[in-house]
């Protein structure tokens, strides 16, 4: 028996460990460091109906314990993402959970039509929190109304599992969780990045070229495993956590607070082999603490 | 292709105004690496790794110096490294200069930190003994660095903006007294880059060029410039460093 495995709507994983999406691009580039089929999932990075260029340079800047990122939603769009992102990805043995953003919900309800009609995705990852772009986005993500209504839209347009990726820049995310679970989401993936800013001294201007960026990295640990520890709570869902997470031991902490798998992102950056090397330690770090199987693990620290 | 690495710190010295240089052993990235080429290093309780670009390989000791300018808590943490330790680095990375067989006149133009990968381009080019002219740009005097090492190439112009040793000015105030030449090679500040680039449109040229990176593999978008392609940008990280310079919009 697989000690890893998790199973969650649409996704049977080897292993509950993925890259988030953003971090990762299409997972060609990590293909070279080691075989994606170790992974329990792929999070591609943001798929819009359109190409998107993206924000102006520099888009990324470090700051303690964490990085700001504006990328600004920059891909192909879907239809190239489509003829040769998701079958180069195919060839995994792994799953593909596609993240689609747009600007109008009519925008959501293409991208999501077009990732139904291939028979290589798994699963869909609703982003309506990227604090990056001007239009759309987190606009769904702050306000619950909203967020059920293009949660309903896409469930509507797809037959694909919906994971809706909410943003902590909300005053109670709790109230989003549920207002998406109510529209018909299968599960939740948390958190999105937090809105920061860095100012250059030497040009006394924001260091970023949007000004705003997403905060990511450990710095927002305890903010994520924080929300996701007061969902699990209120919502019968399952949790994708993410947010900081570099080691098993915070896979482990994840769990716990109720997420059923994981994603790494930024740590990917300055470890191309992380994600690999949490899946190796897993094991032993679960026994470590007691655990003889990762689902033994889920939602833990919340049950009295 | 890029590998993990670990590469022992041999030397450490500091040679001009906050510069560093470093001399780095590693079998496989001396070996392989190219001039224009990166290395993408780890330091510990960063977020994420700093580009810095080959100024010079020994393939024979095994031997990869990069130069460096101590600008901010990352580098100064590199700074601090002592010989004898490991550093674990991503390398080598990107794409490095293209060399032109036909040609027999190469003008080499850096700018401050961007005159370390000019170092090993233009010793590779002399080696194929094409005539290397060089015109190197700094602030001041403090900041000068490898004139001797420039000057056994070929011909030097040292420039420094304020006039306290060469000539005075900006490198592209130099370029009537470089006379004919087939290709040119640069790699500096972004506003010397168009300069460059303006100054000798028409000229084939190769630019590296810099930004703010965040996996430095071409996976995450964040160093990303404007192209004249179709697909309308380039990956600094991963299509470049190094770029034709009709190729993308500065």
């Amino acid at each position: 028996m697989n000690k890893l495995a998790v199973n969650l709507p649409g996704l049977h994983l080897k292993n509950p460990i993925m890259p988030a999406s953003g971090c990762f691009g299409f997972g060609r580039e990590y293909s070279e460091f080691y075989d994606l089929s170790k992974l329990g999932a792929i999070m591609m990075k943001a798929a819009t109906a359109e190409m998107r260029f993206g924000n102006g340079t520099p888009r990324v800047a470090e700051t303690t314990a964490g990085m700001l990122n504006a990328i600004g939603l920059q891909n192909p769009g879907v239809k190239e993402i489509i003829e040769n992102e998701v079958p180069f990805l195919a060839n995994f043995d792994t799953n593909i959970i596609a993240n689609i953003a747009g600007s109008t919900i009519e925008e959501y309800e293409m991208v999501a039509k077009m990732f139904n009609e291939t028979n290589d995705v798994h699963a869909l990852e609703l982003n309506i929190s990227c604090p990056n772009v001007k239009e759309g986005g987190i606009q769904f993500g702050t306000d619950p109304k909203m967020a059920a209504k293009v949660t309903s839209v896409v469930k509507e347009a797809s037959n694909l599992p919906v994971y809706v990726k909410l943003s902590p820049n909300v005053p109670d995310i709790t109230r989003m969780a549920k207002a998406v679970e109510e529209a018909g989401a299968d599960g939740l993936s948390m958190i999105n990045t937090l809105t920061g800013m860095q100012i250059d001294l030497r040009s006394k201007r924001p260091l970023l070229a949007n000004k705003t960026g997403g905060l990511s990295g450990p710095a927002i640990k305890p903010v994520a495993i924080r929300m996701i520890y007061e969902v699990k709570q209120h919502v019968s869902i399952p949790i994708i956590g993410m947010g900081g997470v570099n080691t098993a031991e915070d896979v482990l902490e994840f769990l716990l607070a109720g997420a059923s798998a994981v994603a790494v992102g930024t740590a990917n950056f300055a470890n191309p082999f992380v994600c690999s090397e949490i899946i190796d330690e897993l094991p032993e770090t679960l026994k470590k603490y007691g655990f003889d199987t990762a689902l033994d693990a889920v939602g833990k620290a919340v049950m009295e | 292709m890029i590998t993990k690495e670990n590469m022992r710190i041999l030397a450490k010295s500091m040679i001009a105004l906050d510069t560093i240089e470093m001399v780095l052993e590693n079998k496989y990235i001396s070996q392989t690496a190219l001039p224009g080429q990166f290395l993408h290093i780890f330091l510990e309780g960063k977020t994420l790794r700093r580009p810095i670009s080959i100024a010079d390989i020994d393939k024979e000791m095994g031997t990869v110096t990069i130069l460096f300018k101590v600008v901010g808590s990352g580098t100064k943490q590199l700074a601090s490294y002592e010989p004898g330790r490991e550093i674990d680095v991503l390398g080598p990375s990107g794409n490095g200069f293209q060399i032109t067989e036909e040609d027999s006149t190469v003008l080499l133009i850096g700018g401050g930190i961007g005159v370390p990968p000019m170092y090993y381009l233009g010793k590779t080019l002399a080696k194929q003994n094409k005539k290397v002219i060089s015109i190197l740009g700094f602030q001041t005097k403090a900041n000068v660095f490898y004139e001797e090492k420039f000057n056994q190439l070929g011909y030097t112009f040292i420039v420094t903006n304020d006039g306290s040793y060469g000539e005075k000015g900006f490198v592209t105030d130099v370029f009537h007294k470089v006379g004919d030449f087939d290709r040119y090679y640069s790699c500096g500040p972004l506003p010397m880059l168009k300069t460059v680039t303006n100054e000798l449109n028409g000229k084939p040229g190769f630019i590296s060029l810099e930004e703010r990176m965040g996996c430095g593999v071409g996976a995450c978008f964040a160093c990303v410039i404007p192209s004249k392609d179709d697909k309308g940008y380039k990956k600094i990280c991963s299509d470049g460093p190094v770029f034709d310079a009709r190729e993308v919009s500065l």
